[in-house]
């Protein structure tokens, strides 16, 4: 895999000193080697007790995934059956007929359809805006770039509670009020991934770049030539967890979506439980639904997922 | 819409960039060819800045504007300065929801990193299964907020809930999840550690790949216990890791939503009410909006003094280790 070393300066600008934006680099150093599961040296102090340990990891891996199960459990039961009397862990049968019934008489399907459709402009959007402004802060010299990019870093803290009312009133102003835009557009107001895009884009050997220069190639050549194409590890991360905080956004898109048929799945979820008796069986059955493409995801690319929650810290 | 992101720097570089690297022999074409890189960079930037701009700071402007406002119903909104940020001092729910926010914000943020910490020092090497473990450790951080809260709501009903139905099992009988506010208070902290456990394991399990074995292997030919080269080597050599995450875990506290939303909606009555649901409650539910933008101000506020207070502690301990 071509990842471009991380740059040895970082401690000297800007985001180095933010740790909101990105690990510290010792961290981000063993993120990749935790991400691509490389041999740990020998003679680590924690090669013993390992029965003891490992104990301590099933106890462990079991409690944090209980809810999980639990979800499946509910979801599975007949209708009623775990909030009967007596303790029962385990589905009596593994029925389907909360799927049924909660797809039946909601627009699940449309709900999922909007989280996609929502969720893949947003992805889109978002990484192209943020790569090209993480190259611009990598590889262009202009006045003001330190500048800037200090007040793209300050926008991170910008808390969504913070802004939802005049955000609300700007979309309303705009007129894009319960269209999807009212969603997609806010969400790829995010200056979220430009720190890692500058980050990996500087550690693309500057030779090469110098290269394409005296051949006459133009910043947006050497971008969507050299830099794009050494970038693949960066656009995976990029994608999958701009994906991910679309897929699971709720404040948000719980004020800027108004009309039942263009809520995503979050809101959806939330609407089941708003009804007068909620149908906790069929309420578990959608949030089957709407965890499982992320737990795929998870679990396809758990590689990319780790690097960036731990060299972001998750959104 | 992606096009059109692309578009606008593809029409302003593509010409100016190509000829870029031409200019750079004759000396007289040196200042226009700084310029025109400068115009590269600003159209670099220009979709993500229009997007900011548009979308964050409008809405910040927009939000101090209105907090001097007061809305009610559909008229128009009108002047009274000060006015909601005094309402504050004397507004019980208010005092109450900051209170909230930050117990809840002390609590958390210490089980998450303690927890965090133990699980990343028992599962740093080689353990069989290691994959899956960690995997089923990590998974909560995919979960959307709003299913987790769900589950969380189903396990924690009163009635006939899991939790209290195992408490029931070993006598304890129906705990009051619901309609007491400290324990409503005490299964939302529990929820939100259950997600943030995941996170703050990875982290420190990245921070102790860079500490050495050598280290641990001097520190115990010279006679440290495992609780000293605990307290010696690991907590010392993890402190970026704290520090990082420490930083993040106040922040999500801090500005916790999803999970007080769904599962208590702030109640009983307000004892699990913060920050963030009073000011929805007051911006969409109550609507009043000048008061609701007020509330935000104050939780921005808050949140950029956390924000400069560790920046300041970071640079002083860069500028003295």
């Amino acid at each position: 895999m071509t990842r471009p070393a991380a740059p040895a300066t970082a401690s000297g600008t800007p985001a180095g000193s933010s740790p909101a934006a990105q690990a510290p680099s010792g961290t981000a150093r063993g993120a990749d080697r935790l991400a691509t599961g490389r041999a740990p040296r020998r003679g680590r102090p924690g090669q013993r007790f390992v029965v003891l340990r490992t104990a301590v990891a099933v106890v462990a891996a079991l409690v944090v995934a209980f809810p999980l199960w639990w979800m499946l459990v509910v979801a599975f039961s007949p209708r009623g059956e775990v909030f009967g009397r007596g303790l029962r862990l385990v589905p009596s049968t593994v029925t389907l007929e909360n799927f049924t019934r909660v797809l039946d008489r909601y627009p699940v399907a449309e709900w999922f359809g909007n989280s996609v459709v929502i969720g893949v402009f947003v992805t889109v959007l978002t990484v192209l805006v943020n790569l090209l402004a993480g190259y611009a802060f990598a590889h262009v010299r202009f006045v003001g770039r330190s500048f800037v990019f200090l007040t793209f870093l300050a926008t991170l803290m910008i808390p969504v509670q913070a802004i939802m009312v005049a955000q609300f009133r700007l979309v309303t102003g705009l007129g894009i009020y319960g269209t999807y835009w009212s969603v997609i557009l806010p969400s790829a107001a995010t200056a979220f991934g430009v720190f890692l895009a500058r980050q990996f884009m500087l550690g693309v050997p500057t030779e090469l770049l110098e290269a394409a220069r005296l051949d006459g190639a133009g910043h947006l050549r050497i971008f969507a030539r050299i830099v794009l194409p050494l970038s693949g590890p960066l656009v995976a991360v990029l994608v999958l967890l701009t994906l991910l905080g679309s897929w699971n956004d709720f404040a948000w898109p719980l004020i800027a979506l108004k009309d039942p048929d263009l809520f995503t799945l979050p809101i959806g979820l939330l609407y089941l439980k708003g009804q007068t008796t909620p149908d906790y069986n069929a309420i578990m059955a959608m949030a089957v639904l709407t965890v499982l493409p992320m737990v795929a995801l998870f679990v396809a690319f758990q590689r990319f997922f780790v690097q960036g929650f731990v060299r972001s810290g998750v959104r | 819409m992606s096009r059109s992101g692309t578009a606008a720097p593809a029409a302003t570089t593509g010409p100016a960039g190509r000829r870029g690297g031409a200019t750079t022999a004759p000396r007289p074409g040196l200042r226009s060819a700084r310029l025109r890189e400068g115009l590269v960079g600003w159209a670099f930037l220009g979709p993500n800045l229009v997007l900011l701009v548009t979308f964050l700071v409008v809405p910040i402007l927009g939000a101090l504007v209105l907090s001097l406002q007061q809305t009610r119903g559909f008229g128009d909104p009108e002047w009274v300065g000060l006015q909601n940020y005094a309402r504050m001092v004397t507004d019980a729910a208010f005092w109450q929801s900051f209170g909230n926010t930050v117990v809840f914000t002390v609590v958390t943020v210490p089980l998450e990193m303690a927890l965090g910490l133990g699980l990343a020092v028992l599962l740093d090497g080689v353990l069989p299964g290691q994959r899956v473990w960690r995997t089923l450790i990590v998974l909560p951080l995919v979960i959307s907020g709003v299913a987790s809260a769900m589950i969380a709501v189903i396990l924690f009903t009163e009635a006939n809930g899991l939790v209290n139905q195992v408490l029931g099992a070993v006598g304890v009988g129906g705990v009051p999840w619901q309609s007491d506010g400290t324990l409503a208070m005490v299964s939302v902290i529990v929820t939100m550690v259950w997600l943030r456990v995941g996170l703050n394991m990875i982290v420190y399990l990245a921070g102790l790949q860079g500490v050495s074995p050598e280290l641990h292997e001097a520190a115990e030919l010279d006679g440290a216990n495992a609780a000293q080269r605990f307290r010696s080597i690991t907590l010392p050599l993890v402190g970026p890791s704290t520090f990082f995450l420490l930083v993040l875990n106040v922040i999500a506290s801090f500005q916790v939503f999803d999970l007080v939303f769904v599962m208590t909606g702030g109640g009983p009555g307000y004892s699990t009410s913060v920050l963030g649901t009073y000011a929805y409650r007051n911006g969409f539910e109550i609507r009043e909006q000048g008061y609701g933008a007020a509330l935000g101000v104050v939780i921005l506020v808050v949140t950029l003094l956390f924000t400069v207070v560790q920046w300041r502690t970071n640079r002083t301990r860069d500028l003295t280790e």
